[in-house]
């Protein structure tokens, strides 16, 4: 299938979910220009068709409302933007991300600008899901932690850790695409503000 | 708003926390009339029910008046309306197959986590049941937030008491699911485990469905009657081998179809019911599970097994090797309760099932501890405690025996 997968193994499995330690080696291979060396991949299933959600991701000004880290996406060209998203202890960080890849309804693929504060790069991938089930969107990140393996813990600490969040974002895309809503919990507004801080 | 909150174990208070708003556009706020406690319901209380917090409104089993409603709620103000437990979107692959406890968006993202890695894929929210379910305030409350209300509640017609479709909320539903889930034939003989309200309902559900005969197996004189009050016949497990007594009553050959409405907290005096007990009291499991194990065995051949009871965990000793070497089938799951309420109210409304009868007290709200403490302490005498917000204190009634 694509070429995320892993010619080595004697399998079809994602390569996200090798027990090989270097399996993000092919991964990386298979981005167009990657940065890092910390690999996620998450695959979640919507009920919608694929145009659809390629149409509502493609415009990145959109992701801030599924994806809780994001403080902005500011669209600079075609090809460029500019990303701001939390950070553990309040702080922020920040980078250009560029297009490296991009076919209509199926791939968007980018990497971030050489003084990124955290390298990035991936791909979101979008398959019709066999038996007329909707979409499948695979998001494969490959990313620098900040400060190693301590600033990961960290992250993870604060639930800011980047395979955390992808899947949580992923699943808040597929109810907001679905049910037309994010679902929380939240018995008032105040407290909802207060999740999202 | 005045509220039924969690503490801890056999800790539960009634408290004034903030009124619940609008916070998304399918939302409705319902002004509570009647709100139950359910079996399930003590499952918290007796603490086996892990990622409860500390202020967690209860309640799954309510209903109530329609006093606000979000931009795309189709309700309208002054509405009486029923809310399932479940929490579902109905626009997911699961809700499309009315399965609605099974529901991928309900459950808001983050809670998601925990069911992931307990049971492999995250199920729907409930209202007022732990954070793993959501962690949504429930309804022992003067009002409450109900999302999705465009697909949950259904909407009664007037002249119909609380009283007779509260049960739509849960009970009655997981009733008649757990007998459609025996899949009972004409001329069947089903053996009911536990006769609480769930499993009450089973009991006329299945005759419903053609059942020629129930037996009913429970301890609590009070609620056998009531069993033998909807036809079934009974087995006091205290006085009589169940197993041997459903053998000898079905000539050697053992029920068709067999439900387990009592779950988790199994009663039994039984050496493996003992151990599951240290276990549970040791941390080392999380499920009794007496009378599924017993199912089981005294189950036919080839016959069937309907699990409405809740589990939470892992349990041991399952009889694996019965179960296949006798060819059963099991079906299970909470339940796609808005898959059944337009159905069973037309049931009520045409007087095929009888709700009313179960309902042995009924207590202003504030009293809510109480009747946590009575349901808890007196099963038998106690079968259904309803908290109605607006019942003055001091002009409570107690009806005893229905």
């Amino acid at each position: 299938m694509s070429e995320t997968h892993n010619r080595e193994a004697t399998d079809d499995a994602p390569l996200s979910t090798s027990k090989n330690s270097d399996a993000v080696d092919e991964a990386t291979a298979a981005l167009v220009e990657p940065k890092g060396d910390t690999l996620i991949g998450r695959t979640v299933t919507i009920n919608r068709p694929r145009a659809e959600l390629y149409a509502y991701w493609r415009d990145f000004t959109n992701l801030a409302s599924f994806m809780d880290n994001i403080v902005s996406v500011e669209i600079l060209d075609d090809r460029r933007s500019h990303w701001v998203v939390k950070a553990p202890g309040g702080k922020t960080v920040e980078w250009d991300a560029v297009i490296t890849d991009e076919r209509e309804g199926e791939t968007i693929a980018w990497a971030s600008d050489d003084d990124a504060d955290v390298p990035n790069s991936g791909r979101i991938d979008f398959r019709d899901e066999p038996g007329g089930r909707g979409t499948q969107v695979t998001a494969t990140i490959v990313y620098d932690p900040p400060a190693g393996i301590v600033g990961k813990l960290i992250a993870k600490m604060f639930q800011r850790e980047p395979a955390i969040q992808a899947r949580r974002d992923l699943r808040r895309f597929k109810q907001l695409m679905e049910a037309g809503e994010i679902a929380t919990a939240a018995r008032t507004r105040n407290q909802l503000e207060e999740e999202k801080a | 708003m005045r509220a039924l909150t969690w503490h801890g174990k056999h800790d539960v208070r009634v408290e004034t926390v903030d009124d619940p708003e609008i916070v998304n556009p399918r939302d409705a706020i319902i002004k509570i009339t009647s709100t139950a406690i359910c079996g399930s319901d003590l499952h918290l209380y007796d603490g086996y029910i892990p990622t409860m917090q500390r202020g967690d409104i209860l309640g799954h089993e309510f209903m109530g008046e329609v006093v606000e409603t979000g931009p795309k709620s189709t309700l309208k103000k002054g509405q009486r309306v029923v809310v399932p437990f479940t929490i579902s979107c109905g626009s997911c692959f699961h809700c499309s197959k009315h399965q609605y406890s099974a529901c991928d968006n309900g459950n808001p993202a983050d809670n998601q986590d925990i069911a992931m890695e307990l049971y492999g894929q995250p199920m729907s929210a409930l209202f007022g049941y732990s954070h793993m379910t959501g962690g949504y305030a429930g309804g022992q409350a003067e009002y409450v937030r109900v999302p999705f209300s465009d697909i949950g509640p259904i909407v009664i017609p007037e002249g119909l008491d609380d009283d007779k479709v509260l049960f739509l909320s849960d009970i009655l539903p997981t009733g008649w699911q757990a007998a459609e889930n025996a899949a009972i034939e004409p001329g069947d003989t089903v053996a009911v485990w536990g006769c609480g309200p769930v499993g009450l309902f089973s009991i006329q559900s299945a005759f419903l469905m053609g059942a020629e005969r129930v037996i009913a197996i429970d301890h609590f004189p009070h609620r056998l009657e009531l069993a033998r009050k909807f036809g079934a016949e009974t087995i006091n497990f205290e006085q009589t081998k169940t197993y041997e007594a459903l053998m000898e009553m079905t000539g050697g050959i053992g029920p068709d179809a067999v439900i387990d409405a009592v779950g988790l907290e199994a009663h039994g005096f039984f050496v493996d019911n003992v151990i599951d007990q240290i276990k549970a009291s040791t941390f080392l499991g999380t499920d009794r599970i007496h009378a599924i194990r017993q199912a089981i065995v005294a189950c036919r051949k080839g016959g069937r097994v309907s699990m409405p009871a809740v589990y939470g965990g892992v349990v041991d000793k399952f009889p694996l090797g019965a179960f296949m070497e006798k060819g059963l089938t099991l079906k299970t799951g909470q339940t796609h309760v808005q898959h059944y309420m337009p159905g069973l109210l037309n049931a009520i409304i045409e007087d095929k099932v009888d709700t009313t009868f179960l309902i042995s007290h009924r207590l202003p709200l504030e009293q809510a501890p109480d009747g946590y403490k009575m349901f808890h302490d007196n099963q038998n005498e106690v079968t259904k405690v309803v908290l109605k917000p607006d019942l003055a204190v001091a002009a409570q009634e107690e009806i005893q025996d229905g």
